[in-house]
This record gives C-alpha cells, sequence and structure tokens, in this order.
C-alpha cells in the first residue's frame, strides 16, 4: 500500500511532465494550427507509451536520477517537489526542463540530508540556459535558410507545401514523443523498479515483463497529462513568442531535433571520432531550451521586430526560478515527512579516509598530507567530510569529490543467490558474468574494492583510456557497475556497521540483499 | 514527390477547374461582345448560356473548395487568403456575365463607328482576366514570380481605360440622340468594370504573395 503511495509521487511527476514537454514535440504544430490538439495529444500519447515501455528498457537497469536519493520516502518527495514544480510553471504556461526541476529537487534533498552536491550538475544547468538556446538558434537559421532555399528552387504548390509540412510536423512529433518517453521514464518510475509491485504477464504468447508494466504505467501518466493540461504551454511555444509560419514550426522542430542530436550524442560522437573527422562539442542540452532558443532564432532571423520579448522574459525567468523552486519545496515537504509523518526520507552514509583509501587515491594520482591528518574518523555524511577536507587539504572540487567517494563506508555482499539466478545476458557480456561469479560470495565495505576486484578478474570490467572513442563504452560500463552496486548493495554502513571488524575482500555471513536504493553516487561522485 | 493524397488532390483540382472556369468566361466574354457587334446573334446567345454555365461552375467549385478546406483545415496559415480570393475572382466572372446579360436584355444599337472601340474594349478586359488567372495560378506555385503577372493585369486595365475614355469621348462628340450616347456610354462602362475587377483582385493577391513569400 505504502509502495502505491509512493509511486503516485513518481506518476505525478509523469503527468507534469507530460503537460509541460510535449509543448516541445507539438507545440509549434498546434501553435499553427497545422494539427489539430487532439491529433497532436493522441499521436503524442501512443509514441510516449510505445517509448517508455520497448525503448525504456534500458532504463530498468538504471534508477534515473533519483537513484540519486537512497530512500523511497526521499524519493517520492523529491519527486512531489519536482512534479509541483513543473505543474506551476505549466500553470504560468511557461516550458521548462523537468530533468532541471528534478536536479533541484536532489539538490535540496542533498542540503536536507547534508550530502555533497556536485557543483557540476549546477554548472552544466546553467550552461544549458545559456549554450542550448544559442545553438538551437544558430541551427534554426542554418535549417530555414536552407529549407528556404529547397522551396524556392522546387516551387511546390500551396496545398502540396501544406501535406508536406503537416506530415513532417506529425512524424517529428511522432519521433519526439518517442523519445520522450523513452528518455524520462526512468525519472518517473526507475526508482520504483527494484520494488516492482508487477509480475510478468503473458498475453497471446508475448511475455510483458513487470518493469515494461511499470513503464507503461508511467508512460500513461505522461500521457494523461498530455491529453489534460499540455494545451496552454503548446500555445506559448507555438504562438506566444513569435507568429510561427508552418514552414517555420517544422523549422523548429527540426532544429530542436539537430542541436540535441549534434551536441547531445554520444554515438555521433564516437561515429566521426572513429573516422578521423571532427567531432561536436558535447553539452548538456534540453529540449525546452532548445525549442525557445529556435523560435528565437528564426525570429532573429527575420528582423527580431515580431519576438514578444515580455514572454521570452517570463520564460527565462521560469528557467531560473525551475531549479530554485524545486529545491526549496523539496526541503520544505522532507521536513514535512519527516517530522509531520515520521518517515526516513535519506538514510546516513557514513565516510572513513583510512590508509587504504589514501593508497588508492594516491594510485590516482591524489595526493596531499593533510590527507594524513583526517585518517581513521568517521565522518557520518559527505558534508562533514567535505568540510573538513577543504580545511585541511589543498584539493580541488574534482579531488574533493574522488576522496568522499572513495571514502565512503557501505556493505556490498555479492550475494549467490542473485548471481545464480543470472544476469541479464543481453546486457552482460559472458566476461563479465564469468568475473560476477568469480567474486561470488565476496563482500566488500568499499565500493571501489569491488569493482577493483572486478576489474582483476577481466579487462572487461576495466575502463579504458578517457577518449572521445572510448567515451560510450565507458559511459555503459559504469551504467553496469552502479548497477551492480544498487544490486548487492546491503546497506549503508555507518559508525557502528564500520566496527563489524569486516575486512575488505574477506567472506562475510550472508545476508539477504536490500533494495537497490542507497548508493547516493550521483550527488558525491 | 507527389505528396498530394487524393482528398488534397481532388481539392487542387477543384482549384484549377475554377480557374479555368474564370480563364474560359473571360475568353466566352470577349466572343460575345464580339458575335454581338458581328450582328451575329445565334452565336451571341450560345455565348450568353456559356457563360452563364461558367459561372455557375465557378460558384460550385469554389463553395466545394471552401467546404473541403475548412472541413479537413488545411493551410491554416493562407485559407483566408485563399478563400478571399476565390470568392473576389468569383466577382470578376459575374461581372463579365451580367455584361453579357445587359447586351442580351437592352440590344442596344452600336453604330459601326464605334464597333471597333467596343471590341478592342472587350479584347483589353478579357486580358486582363486571364492575366489575372495566370496570376492565381502563380500564387499557389511560385508567389515570387507573381509580380510579372500582376503587372499585366495592371497594364490591360488601364488599357481598358484608356480605350473606354476614348470611347465615351467619341460618342458623346458624336451626332447621336443624348440617351442613346448614355445607353453606349452605360455598356462601355459595363465591359471596362471587368479590367476592374481583375484589378481589384490583383491589388489582393500582391498583398496575399507578400504573406506567403518566405
Amino acid at each position: 500500500m505504502e509502495l502505491v503511495l509512493f509511486l503516485s509521487s513518481g506518476l505525478f511527476m509523469g503527468w507534469s511532465l507530460g503537460a509541460n514537454d510535449a509543448a516541445n514535440v507539438f507545440g509549434t504544430a498546434v501553435g499553427t494550427r497545422m494539427v489539430k490538439f487532439r491529433t497532436a495529444a493522441l499521436v503524442c500519447s501512443v509514441f510516449i507509451i510505445l517509448g517508455a515501455v520497448v525503448s525504456g528498457a534500458g532504463a530498468a537497469h538504471t534508477l534515473g536520477r533519483l537513484g540519486a536519493v537512497n530512500a523511497l520516502p526521499g524519493a517520492f518527495t523529491v519527486a512531489m517537489a519536482a512534479g509541483l514544480t513543473t505543474f506551476w510553471m505549466t500553470r504560468l504556461r511557461i516550458p521548462v526542463s523537468t530533468s532541471q526541476a528534478v536536479v533541484g529537487a536532489i539538490i535540496g534533498w542533498n542540503l536536507y540530508a547534508d550530502t555533497v552536491t556536485d557543483t557540476r550538475s549546477l554548472g552544466s544547468i546553467v550552461t544549458t540556459w545559456v549554450a542550448c538556446p544559442l545553438l538551437a538558434a544558430g541551427v534554426a537559421a542554418a535549417v530555414y535558410v536552407l529549407l528556404k532555399r529547397a522551396i524556392l528552387r522546387r516551387k511546390p504548390h500551396l496545398l502540396e507545401m501544406d501535406a508536406f509540412t503537416r506530415l513532417s510536423l506529425l512524424a517529428a512529433g511522432a519521433f519526439g514523443s518517442y523519445s520522450l518517453g523513452a528518455n524520462n521514464i526512468a525519472n518517473v518510475v526507475g526508482v520504483f523498479v527494484p520494488d516492482n509491485p508487477f509480475r510478468e504477464l503473458h498475453v497471446l504468447g508475448l511475455a510483458i515483463t513487470g518493469a515494461q508494466q511499470l513503464f507503461a504505467l508511467g508512460g500513461l501518466a505522461i500521457a494523461v497529462g498530455v491529453f489534460t493540461y499540455s494545451e496552454r504551454v503548446m500555445k506559448t511555444v507555438g504562438s506566444g513568442l513569435l507568429h510561427l509560419s508552418p514552414l517555420a514550426a517544422l523549422v523548429v522542430v527540426l532544429a530542436h531535433s539537430i542541436t540535441l542530436f549534434l551536441f547531445a550524442s554520444e554515438g555521433l560522437e564516437h561515429f566521426l571520432a572513429s573516422r578521423g573527422l571532427p567531432t561536436f562539442p558535447l553539452v548538456p542540452v534540453s529540449s525546452s531550451q532548445a525549442v525557445v532558443g529556435a523560435i528565437i532564432g528564426i525570429g532573429l532571423l527575420k528582423g527580431g521586430k515580431g519576438i514578444r520579448y515580455g514572454a521570452l522574459g517570463e520564460i527565462s525567468l521560469g528557467w531560473v526560478t525551475t531549479p530554485l523552486v524545486a529545491g526549496v519545496t523539496a526541503f520544505v515537504l522532507l521536513f514535512v515527512v519527516e517530522n509531520v509523518f515520521d518517515r526516513h526520507v535519506y538514510r546516513d552514509v557514513s565516510y572513513r579516509v583510512d590508509a587504504a583509501v589514501i593508497e588508492k587515491l594516491a594510485g590516482e594520482g591524489i595526493t596531499d598530507p593533510g590527507l594524513h591528518q583526517l585518517r581513521d574518523r568517521t565522518r557520518v555524511n559527505s558534508e562533514r567530510l567535505q568540510r573538513d577536507l577543504k580545511r585541511g587539504t589543498k584539493l580541488g572540487t574534482r579531488e574533493i569529490l574522488a576522496v568522499i567517494d572513495r571514502s565512503q563506508l557501505g556493505l556490498w555482499h555479492v550475494d549467490p543467490a542473485v548471481v545464480a539466478r543470472g544476469l541479464d545476458r543481453d546486457w552482460f557480456t559472458p566476461g563479465q558474468i564469468a568475473a560476477v561469479r568469480e567474486i561470488s560470495g565476496r563482500s566488500y565495505e568499499r565500493r571501489w574494492r569491488l569493482r577493483d576486484d572486478l576489474a582483476v578478474v577481466t579487462s572487461e570490467w576495466r575502463p579504458l583510456p578517457a577518449t572521445k572513442l572510448n567515451r560510450i563504452r565507458n559511459n555503459e560500463l559504469e551504467l553496469k557497475l552502479e548497477f551492480l552496486e544498487q544490486t548487492f548493495l546491503v546497506r549503508p554502513l555507518d559508525e557502528e556497521a564500520g566496527e563489524d571488524g569486516l575486512s575488505d575482500g574477506a567472506e562475510a555471513t550472508q545476508r539477504a540483499p536490500a533494495a537497490a536504493h542507497g548508493s547516493n553516487s550521483t550527488s558525491s561522485r | 514527390m507527389p505528396l498530394f493524397n487524393k482528398s488534397t488532390q481532388l481539392l487542387s483540382l477543384q482549384i484549377d477547374g475554377f480557374l479555368d472556369a474564370v480563364a474560359e468566361g473571360g475568353l466566352v466574354f470577349r466572343e460575345g461582345v464580339q458575335a454581338y457587334l458581328a450582328g451575329d446573334l445565334d452565336r451571341f446567345e450560345v455565348r450568353c448560356k456559356a457563360i452563364n454555365d461558367l459561372e455557375h461552375k465557378a460558384d460550385d467549385l469554389s463553395k466545394a473548395v471552401e467546404t473541403h478546406l475548412y472541413r479537413h483545415s488545411l493551410i491554416p496559415e493562407h485559407r483566408g487568403d485563399v478563400l478571399g480570393l476565390l470568392e473576389t475572382t468569383d466577382t470578376i466572372i459575374d461581372t463579365a456575365k451580367t455584361s453579357l446579360f445587359q447586351f442580351s436584355v437592352e440590344k442596344p444599337a452600336i453604330p459601326g463607328d464605334y464597333r471597333e472601340g467596343f471590341s478592342r474594349l472587350a479584347d483589353a478586359s478579357s486580358e486582363a482576366m486571364q492575366s489575372l488567372v495566370l496570376a492565381a495560378r502563380t500564387f499557389f506555385r511560385d508567389p515570387e514570380a507573381i509580380k510579372d503577372h500582376l503587372f499585366k493585369v495592371g497594364h490591360y486595365e488601364h488599357e481598358a481605360d484608356a480605350i473606354s475614355d476614348a470611347l465615351k469621348r467619341s460618342i458623346f462628340a458624336g451626332e447621336l440622340e443624348l440617351a442613346h450616347k448614355i445607353h453606349l456610354r452605360y455598356f462601355a462602362l459595363n465591359i471596362e468594370k471587368v479590367s476592374d475587377k481583375a484589378k481589384e483582385v490583383a491589388d489582393r493577391l500582391a498583398i496575399y504573395a507578400i504573406k506567403r513569400s518566405l
């Protein structure tokens, strides 16, 4: 029953995501009256659910951003705060980034739980506000000029042009909706996968996994958001900023997709780098900000007179406000949930710098005499360790985050029962599965020990040098390692547990693995 | 690459059919006036019936296009302009038909001295109509190139004005009864009105073309 309650906040966030983000894919089409709202909502909903169920399968291995929150009531509250913020922005008809609302809410949780926030995630949000609209504006202007030339050369009939634009808007909208479902489903229900109440179903000889049913439910929540409340933001995107022609509407959708593809696609970067071609810089991008940037790009190309700068100002203010409001809302709600409803919204994670950690860090090139002064004292949260590190060492932000990560205490037990049930053969390589079998039964109080042991068994668990060519492989490896850590985490270790006397790599008493949430790796690494 | 589905293809055919009817109406109007001036009343009445049929056909097609555009929510950005174009173009063939029917009803006596003037006036008005139809067709495909056709509409309208002015001066300078002179002027004015209507539509079309330009 409690899980259903917790799930409801994920679904609420999905609803608000649908209400706000559908405008990115169908806003210009509906705003220019090229596609009726009901048609857009129907196509959008169907493809969101398809994307969530079919391509969201990868999300079964990730908890999404909310995975950073290590207690289910906390994840519930953070999702609620992000959902409420997005809903508020939707009421104000402002297209915002739901991901940024989630990140803002997680920062609120970090502050509440005295957990260190990776300032890079804040930096990337600010970069997105500026770089993403600028890039999208440039791409939109270029696409507009090219498309105009092609049309002037081909001279299509007005009705032919109308049919082409309408069809393209629908196709682009359908693809965009599919991606929306596939990319966001992890944020909506990913954190509930380990406690999934759904069991595998067999319909007409087709097996539908519990995760797929959960994703379908999340997709449905997004779709309901699209149907019931997305028209407002669609109107802002479609006609509130600039009077768009149907062709410009198409250019906006294309420019938005191209911007996301060029500047956020690791696949494209790998493709170009492997052929010795120059690559596009990867920058953090957001759909909402790309769409608004593309509209402004077209407006500027036409002289800038048609742009409604008042509306643009409101939208920009909305972007800045979103993570702030989400953070404050999350903080307040966490206080209420913990003190009024008596639910633990975070689990304590302790940290200790010891000889092994210092040696490990030295191996990574991180040394500082101050580290020895901090040795063998357990800190009850990462915030305290960070404060001590700032005071006692001359390490930079990146190094401090590395020290915090390596010092984290916990208990990871490679449960033979879980290993025997088998790991996903479609995702893990045979070598990787064999390596996990090899270390089956071992327990670790440091996460990196588990990683090191796997890397010793096979090179398939070793990260390659950090080059553009290796980025995809290393990211995939990191995702798999995080999945294993979540699967084998028994509990984060507090001070007493740390004194249990568990030695690294030693055999431990068989313990039942806990639910796969407990790592605060996203926030502290 | 044809992107038309059947329904859009039908709509395109209907618009073309409408413009064909107007263009043909212009030719029939000229032939009708010339037949009347030549005293061939049988041929003239055939033309009267033909222009009447063409005007009905244009009306029906115009309504069908309007219904189709609204029912399928097509060309939302230019729907009003296209419907305005069809509606005002329809008034040209209306005017031509009314003018020809007035000949049929009132049977004005046109002295030989003025026949060439009336014939040239009908020619200029008919040419203005043809150029307008060409401009309308161009609007759908190549709005940037519409200026050439609109220029021709203006040219023929000016020519019609000049011919009509010369004709009326010549009529009123002649020896006819005043009532006869006024009767003839009335017919000159009605033929000239066809080119005036074409010019009015051309002026609207110039604006529509600017709105359509990319």
